[in-house]
This record gives C-alpha cells, structure tokens and sequence, in this order.
C-alpha cells in the first residue's frame, strides 16, 4: 500500500458495486416494472398484479420495522399500530379533504384535487404515524429488550381495541369504513389506453390493482433510497454503536434515548404510508387487518431476511407475504379450476401459521442472520465473549433499578 | 481553581460503601494517577465521574459544573471521556467507524441532512472522517482503518479506545487500566501516548496497576484502599509512605513498588 492514497471506508457494507451486480439491478428493475403489464394482458393471470401489490405493501412495512428492528435494534411487535393509524387517517381524514374540496366551483380543479386525495394523505399519514412513534416511544423506550417487546405489543392491540370500539366515534367500530374515492389521479387517463392482441390472448388495460402497485413500488423505492442515506450517516452510526455497546455509545456522547426515538418515528413513517395505501387499495378498512399477527409477520419477515440488510427484509417480505396470497390466488383463480377445491387451496394457506412457525425456529437454529445477511449482522450473531459485557450491562440495568447485587464489573 | 473537584463523594451499593467520603482535586495539564488494590473504588469513581452512576452523596464538579445526575452523554459534552476497564469498542464497526462515533458531540447533522445529502451534510461527513483519522494517526492506528475493532490484537484494542475517546476532544481523559494486559514494550509505548496526550492540553486521570508506567508519568497520585483515600502525594512520597505499602501488602506489595 506504500505511496498509494489508502481507500478509506466509512461503512463495512460500502463496496463498489460490481458489473454483474449492476447487470442484475437492471433486470430486476424491468422486472419490477413490466412483469405485472404482461399479468396484467393475461385474463387468468391478472390476479396475480392484485398479490403483487400486498406484497409491495408488506415490503414497506419490513422496510419500515427495519429501521427499528435492525438498525437500532429494538423489538417492536406493536409496529401494525402504526399501519393502522396511516390507514385509519388516510379514510378519516381523506373523507374530510374531499368534503372540503367539494366547496370549490371549477369543477376540473375539484375534480383533481378530489382525485389526488390519497397523495395529500401520504405526508399527513407519514406525520401522524411518526408523531405516534414519538408519543408511545418516549414513555417506554427506557425499557429494554423482552420489556419493550411486551408494552409494544400491548400498544399495537390497544390501538386495535380502540378502532373496535369506535374510538371517539372516528373509526365506525368494527364494521370498518370505506375510503374516499375509488378513482385515483390519472387512472382513467391511463385506462384510455387499452393494448390488445387477440393472436395470442393478450389484453391490456390499465387496472385499479396496477395503480396501486407502482404507487408501492415507488415509496418501496424511496424507502430503500430513505433508509440506504440514514444507514450511512450520524444518526446510523450512532445505531450501529447503540446496538452494540449501550454504555459505550452513551460516554461518547450518543444521547440513546433521542437515537431510539429517532428510530421509532422513522420507523413509525413507513407504516403509515403503507397503510395509506392499504386504505385506498382496497378502498375499505376494519380493525381486523391490523391484528397482532401482523405484527408477528412482520417482525418475521424482518428477521427471517436478515435484519439490518435491505435485500434481506424485501425478499423476507416478498417470501412471507407472497407464498400464502399465491397459494390462496393460485386456487381461486381459472388456473387451476377443477383441479383443486378453492376452499381446500384456502385451508391450506391457513397452515401459513404452522410453517412459518417452524421456519422461524429453524433459521433461529441454523441462521440466526437471516436469508440475506447484513454485512455487519453477520459478524454480530458469531459472538465470542460477549458475555462479560452482557453481564456488566446487567449490574448497570440492576443498580438503576434498585436490585441489590453485589457481583459486578465494570 | 481546579478542573475536577470531589468533596466527600460517597457511592454506595446496598451496605457496600465503595468510595467512602472522597475528596480529590485535578487541575488542569496535570496527570494524576488514582491507585489502590483491586476493588477499592477505582472504577466506582470513574463512574460517576462519568455519569454512569450517581453519587449517594457529595459534591462532583467539572469545570465549574455539577457533574452528578447528568447523564454520560451530557457529560461528554462537558469535556470529560473515557476507557473502560473491559474493553468496551463497537466491535463490528471498523476501526475508523468506532472513532466517527466519537466525533458524536462534535457534529450535527439529522436526519433530512442525511437523506438530502446536503452540502453541510457532505462537509461535515468529510471533516468527521478527516478528524476521526487524524485520532487514529495520533494513537498510530491509522493503517488499520478499515479493520474490524474486534479484529485488532488487544494492545490495538485499547489505543482504539484511546482516540475514540480524543476525538469528543475532551478537556479530561479518563484512562481505566489502559496498560492492562500489555508488555512491557506496549506500555512504554503506552507511557508516550499519555505524555503526548497531556502535551496536546487534555488533562489525565489514570488508573493503572503497573506501577512503572504510574511512577514514570504521574504527577500526583491518589490511594484508595476500601473506598477510602489513603494518601494523596508525588511519586517518589506514595512509594515511601507506609499506609500505601500496607494497603498493598499480600499483593506483594513491596516489590511492586520498587519496580519503578
Ligand atoms: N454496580 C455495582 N453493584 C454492586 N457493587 C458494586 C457495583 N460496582 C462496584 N461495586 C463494588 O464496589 C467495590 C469497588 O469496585 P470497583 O470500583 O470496580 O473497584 P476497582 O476498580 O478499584 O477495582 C467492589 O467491592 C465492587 O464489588
Ligand atoms: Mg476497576
């Protein structure tokens, strides 16, 4: 290395990014973005774009939980709290918006504005949802590991409880509400273009569920842009030395509480995008989408994919989202009728629960870094002699909180 | 008027008095070494020095300022850093990331900076890496700064720990046993660093058991024996004193103090 000007790395996972590494970004792109028109064209097919779409949303979810889970590493298994308040406030207060817009005279703007509601929802979600983040983390962040899983969780099915119950008669209680509009911004101007080829069955129009898609595919793709600038910056250090080493990062200067915040409300962001989507998409929400066991897979998803690693959590997402929604597509659709029973095909995606189960305990056993493991990840869960530290971390954790010890070292 | 001042700082554990009613002072550009047997309230002391416990009762001032019930982070702010005793480094961070952590207090850029890439932010992720170099240059680990910490053999381990905590630019460094584990080449070396860190304007508190590296660089020294202070004096004054050789003794305590 004599003489030569040393490459300095300010990130272990930034390396160059090789010729074939670009090659595969590029077919994956075209991937992404012309596979659902060619399911689209195909009658039998097209219910996959639907699927397609759900997954795109629980990839923003991973995303999303990622920052928390991964990066700062806490456990959040109340994290559908946050899908559900950017649903819930896209139909409230998309209704409102459209109500109000309604007053306006020229009848092109009304009808753009009425039309673009759900784009003016995507910050007001995004904020409430992060607000939320900062409410709930700030009382309960000073809580560690399975503590702060717990009160997660209970949050997470508070916030269920309360839509159940009508909450301030704003949620209409379990029967759900219906979103504003069905037609979104340039739908049925893209609708006017319909391509056919009869030779071969292809028939293309634009459908509501290819809308919805690319809007997914866009805020997945700001997402990893978001996430990918935050990793490698101030605040991701200060994660990455949190994550390890609490004490450490706190003596030289990381303020852990602002971090983890920081954490929760950017993480907080992402759901309540997805769940303004979610809303619109399917024109309609209920409490029962936002169960614990959403929670579960999503956290499943993170961890199943590699925590901290992008690529990781989008095919964890795509994986864990995507098997059960095409078994169960695959048996409603003319695919397969008369081969299989559509009732049996759903039964059978209703043992998801059983295999992910058993997945989870054997990647637990065999790769506890997950599918695509973050650089850094990897070399974490290999500990050596961890356990001196975690000890220490104890007597500190005790001494706060009035236990009485008298083995210690610090 | 002194940089640190304890006046009857007294930590307690259940029964256990660890530092009992201490009073000590550090002016500035001195190094002052803190000794005494294994568990006599070394460590306990830099604890709350450092925010990580806080005293049951007595005063603790830093520059001026009340120290206890700050939290470590503030008090970083304040101009006081530290090693650990056990090593504690972001072990998979790289060498050069463990000591951009420490550039924490020095830089602000949030979140929306980071993601806009602002020029400010740009700049002053350049300044970050150009600082966090120049802290490893200085502790001569600059050749390892893309290694992982937990890569480092251990006396690399410890001058990471060392210009991690330079680079909050500390007005006082805390240095927990830094010579542990190391020969006798090392803590040479080790002596060096420290005088050349006091050269640089940051004052020194050090605990340390090898007594050729307390003798050679000291200026003052304090003794604690059962959280209580002993004696307080030079070098050449705690070697003779007869209260430090007793608290020593069983330890082979003569000896070790004729070493240097
Ligand atoms: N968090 C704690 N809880 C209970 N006892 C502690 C704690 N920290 C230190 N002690 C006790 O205080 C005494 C002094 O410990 P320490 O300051 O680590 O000694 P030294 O660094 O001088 O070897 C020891 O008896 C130790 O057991
Ligand atoms: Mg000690």
């Amino acid at each position: 290395m004599a003489g030569s000007k040393m490459d300095i790395r300010t990130n272990v996972q930034s390396k160059g990014w090789s010729r074939g590494k670009i090659a595969f970004a590029i077919f994956l792109g075209v991937l992404v973005v012309f596979a659902p028109v060619l399911l689209q064209g195909f009658q039998t097919m097209s219910f996959f774009v639907r699927v397609l779409g759900i997954i795109g949303i629980y990839v923003l979810l991973a995303l999303g939980l990622n920052i928390v889970v991964g990066y700062a590493g806490l456990l959040d298994l109340g994290y559908v709290a946050f899908y559900a308040m950017g649903a819930y406030a896209a139909v409230i207060l998309g209704e409102k918006f459209v109500t109000a817009v309604q007053m306006i005279s020229n009848v092109g703007l009304r009808d753009f504005l009425v039309s673009s509601q759900f784009i003016v929802m995507l910050p007001v979600a995004a904020i409430i949802a992060a607000l939320t983040g900062l409410a709930l983390g700030t009382p309960v962040l000073r809580l560690r590991g399975d503590y702060l899983a717990i009160v997660t969780l209970g949050f997470g099915e508070i916030i269920r409880i309360l839509a159940t119950n009508d909450f301030l008669g704003l949620t209409k209680g379990a029967y759900g509400m219906m979103a504003p509009v069905a037609q979104p911004l340039g739908l049925s101007q893209l609708q006017l273009l319909p391509v056919a080829i009869p030779a071969i069955g292809f028939n293309f129009i634009f459908s509501v569920n290819l809308y919805w898609y690319y809007i997914v595919v866009l805020l997945i793709v700001l997402a990893v842009f978001v996430v990918r600038r935050l990793d490698n910056s101030r605040l991701g250090r200060a994660w990455v030395a949190m994550r390890e080493d609490e004490v450490a990062a706190s003596s030289v200067g990381v303020n852990i509480m602002t971090s983890k915040l920081w954490a929760f409300a950017l993480g907080a962001l992402w759901g309540g995008l997805a769940g303004v989507v979610f809303a619109n998409a399917q024109g309609f929400v209920s409490p029962e989408s936002f169960t614990f066991m959403e929670s579960v897979f999503i956290v499943t998803m993170v961890v199943l994919g590699g925590m901290g690693s992008i690529p990781g959590v989008i095919v964890g997402a795509a994986l864990i989202a995507g098997i059960p929604e095409m078994i169960r597509g695959v048996a409603q659709s003319p695919l397969l009728a008369g081969v299989i029973d559509p009732t049996l095909a759903s039964a059978i995606s209703g043992y998801r629960y059983l295999v992910f189960g058993l997945l989870m305990v054997i990647m637990m056993a065999v790769r506890p870094q997950g599918m695509i493991p973050s650089t850094r990840r990897a070399q974490e869960l290999h500990p050596e002699d961890e356990k001196v530290l975690e000890e220490e971390d104890q007597s500190l954790w005790d001494l706060k909180h009035g236990a009485d010890r008298s083995e210690h070292d610090l | 008027m002194a940089l640190v001042e304890a006046t009857n700082t007294t930590m307690q554990f259940g029964g256990l008095k660890a530092v009992n009613d201490v009073s000590m002072h550090i002016d500035e550009g001195e190094i002052v070494a803190l000794i005494g047997p294994n568990g006599a309230g070394k460590t306990t002391f830099f604890n709350m020095l450092t925010g990580i416990y806080k005293p049951t009762s007595g005063k603790l001032t830093f520059a001026g300022g009340s120290v206890s019930g700050k939290k470590p982070n503030e008090i970083c702010r304040m101009g006081i850093a530290r090693t650990f005793q056990n090593i504690r480094l972001f072990s998979n961070m790289t060498t050069l990331e463990n000591v951009m952590v420490g550039r924490h207090t020095r830089s602000k850029a949030g979140p929306l900076q980071a993601v806009l890439r602002t020029r400010g932010f740009k700049r002053e992720e350049a300044a970050t890496v150009a600082e966090a170099l120049k802290r490893l240059q200085f502790v001569g680990l600059a050749d390892k700064a893309n290694e992982l910490a937990k890569n480092l053999p251990y006396g690399a381990q410890r001058r990471l720990e060392i210009a991690r905590a330079l680079a909050t630019e500390p007005k006082l460094l805390l240095l927990d046993e830094p010579a542990a584990g190391m020969n006798p080449q090392e803590s040479a070396d080790l002596t060096r660093l420290i005088g050349r860190i006091r050269a640089s304007g940051v004052t020194v508190l050090l605990i340390e058991h090898d007594m050729k590296v307390v003798m050679d660089i000291a200026d003052r020294i304090y003794v604690l024996d059962f959280g209580e202070l002993i004696a307080e004096g030079k070098p050449e004054e705690i070697q003779k004193d007869p209260k430090v050789i007793v608290a020593y003794l069983g330890m082979g305590a003569e000896a070790m103090l004729a070493q240097a």
